[in-house]
């Protein structure tokens, strides 16, 4: 795996995602998620939905990375995720850590296809920054989808206090689904952008928006 | 699609969700703003954080163009007690979620807070300063360099005389000490002589700060070193 994967995918990488809760904190108010018990349910269907979307865009931006794309290409990719993520704070939340991984990835990886990214959306969706500045698109499908169930991870141990060995644990066993994720991402990463799989969760489409909206009234730690 | 949502707190929140209404996001290119100089305001909860930081708006707001970011733990509560105070336009003031950590918002990962920043620069081109005040904090909390030009360490004598002689990062390394309720320090049993000295032992010749808002609350002190850290303006 290629160092720059490893990096964004730390959650120590300075690129905004730890106030990111990836519809967990509403799960948690909600009394869905109480314990270690439950996280393997929502980690898995996360994974398998806005996780499998996320590793699809990853993959298909690093592979355009790898290819001579027409100007505009970066655009319509970017629209074509807006069209698989119906919710708005859904996609504000993924365009805040698109942003943030951007800034941090200007510093640390400069490169053609990042600058022309950057022209063409200003604030990108995270997959797809995620895959350019990756640009191997089975690495960056395997960033995304792991940053897809990290991160909700580690906001439950945050929240609920739990135990952070089961946590681990739990997350550790997605492996063989996060595999076929990743291949499947792969296999379908040089596909023209209007083609690819659209898999979604209405429920954490729900969440998000239920999440922005009662922010205002109750208390929200994570800001998605 | 109208979808109406109990969550067990016995009240009921609407939740509107329109897919027709999802084209495209719009991508403005984004104005390059000027950079605003920015204080960063860290130290325990409770010390005085959002006091000062109500201070330095109404002693600096007629002179600078101002700005706040806050960061409390239950992320409006500082930015309403600001709006409720009066002391800045509500259109002013960014609240920031820090994920339950709120040292990794103002060190590790800064993304959250330099994003409310750059709004801001970008709502009020021509901003000379924003405060970003932090969560509160243990005494190891500092402001990354990436996010903030200067920094102030709020302690109260409240918290007892010794805090300024355990140290840590904040205290020993903040650009200004603020020893702050000087005025209930004979109620708490905090003695004044040992707490600055111990302050100024501590910082070397960083300066240390003694005042308390009750007496006085414009913050004249801090005002005036804030002052001195500003490029001089021609208004
Ligand atoms: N007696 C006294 N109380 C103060 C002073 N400064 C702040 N306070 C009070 O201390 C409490 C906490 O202040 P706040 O600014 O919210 O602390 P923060 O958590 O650091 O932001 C509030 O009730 C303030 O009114 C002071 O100089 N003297
Ligand atoms: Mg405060």
């Amino acid at each position: 795996m290629d160092l720059a994967a490893l990096i964004i995918a730390d959650s120590r990488f300075p690129g905004g995602g730890h106030v990111h809760s990836g519809g967990i904190e509403e799960a948690v108010v909600r009394k869905l998620v109480v314990s270690e018990r439950d996280l393997p349910a929502f980690l898995l269907s996360r994974l398998r939905t806005a996780g499998a979307l996320a590793a699809t865009f990853a993959a298909a931006a690093a592979h355009a990375t790898t290819r001579e794309v027409r100007s505009g290409h970066w655009r319509r990719l970017d629209a074509e995720f807006d069209a698989r993520t119906p919710s708005q704070a859904q996609r504000a939340a993924s365009r805040a850590q698109g942003r943030g991984t951007a800034r941090a990835g200007r510093v640390a990886w400069p490169s053609p296809a990042l600058s022309d990214l950057l022209g063409e959306c200003p604030r990108p969706h995270h997959p797809i920054v995620l895959g350019v500045l990756v640009g191997v698109p089975h690495d960056a499908a395997m960033a995304a989808a792991y940053l897809a169930v990290s991160g909700p991870a580690s906001a439950a141990v945050r929240l609920l206090g739990l135990d952070p060995f089961q946590v681990n644990a739990v997350v550790a066993r997605l492996a063989e689904p996060m595999r076929e994720v990743c291949a499947h991402a792969a296999d379908v990463a040089g596909h023209d952008p209007a083609t690819l799989p659209a898999p979604s969760s209405p429920g954490l489409d729900l969440f998000a928006e239920a999440h922005a909206a009662q922010h205002e009234e109750e208390v929200r730690l994570f800001a998605s | 699609m109208r979808v109406e949502h109990g969550h067990g707190h016995g009240h009921h929140h609407q939740v509107d969700f329109d897919p027709t209404a999802t084209a495209p996001d719009h991508h403005d290119a984004t104005p390059h703003a000027g950079r605003a100089y920015r204080i960063g305001i860290g130290g325990p909860v409770g010390s005085g954080k959002t006091a000062l930081t109500a201070a330095l708006c109404r002693a600096l707001g007629d002179e600078l163009e101002l700005a706040v970011v806050t960061n409390d733990i239950y992320t409006t509560e500082d930015a309403d007690f600001l709006r409720k105070a009066g002391v800045l336009a509500p259109e002013r003031i960014e609240a920031v979620q820090t994920g339950a950590c709120p040292h990794t918002a103002i060190r590790d990962d800064i993304t959250a807070n330099l994003d409310a920043v750059e709004r801001l620069e970008e709502k009020f081109p021509g901003l000379d300063l924003v405060i970003i005040e932090s969560g509160g904090d243990n005494l190891t909390a500092v402001f990354s360099r990436g996010l903030a030009d200067s920094q102030i360490f709020v302690v109260d004598v409240a918290g007892g005389d010794k805090v300024p002689r355990k140290g840590g990062p904040g205290v020993t390394t903040a650009d200004l000490l603020v020893i702050n309720k000087t005025d209930i320090a004979h109620l708490v049993g905090a003695d004044m002589t040992v707490m600055t000295s111990d302050a100024h032992r501590m910082r070397g010749d960083l300066p240390v700060i003694a005042q308390s808002l009750v007496d006085t609350p414009d913050a004249p002190a801090v005002a005036a070193w804030v002052r001195s850290l500003l490029p001089t303006r021609t208004r």
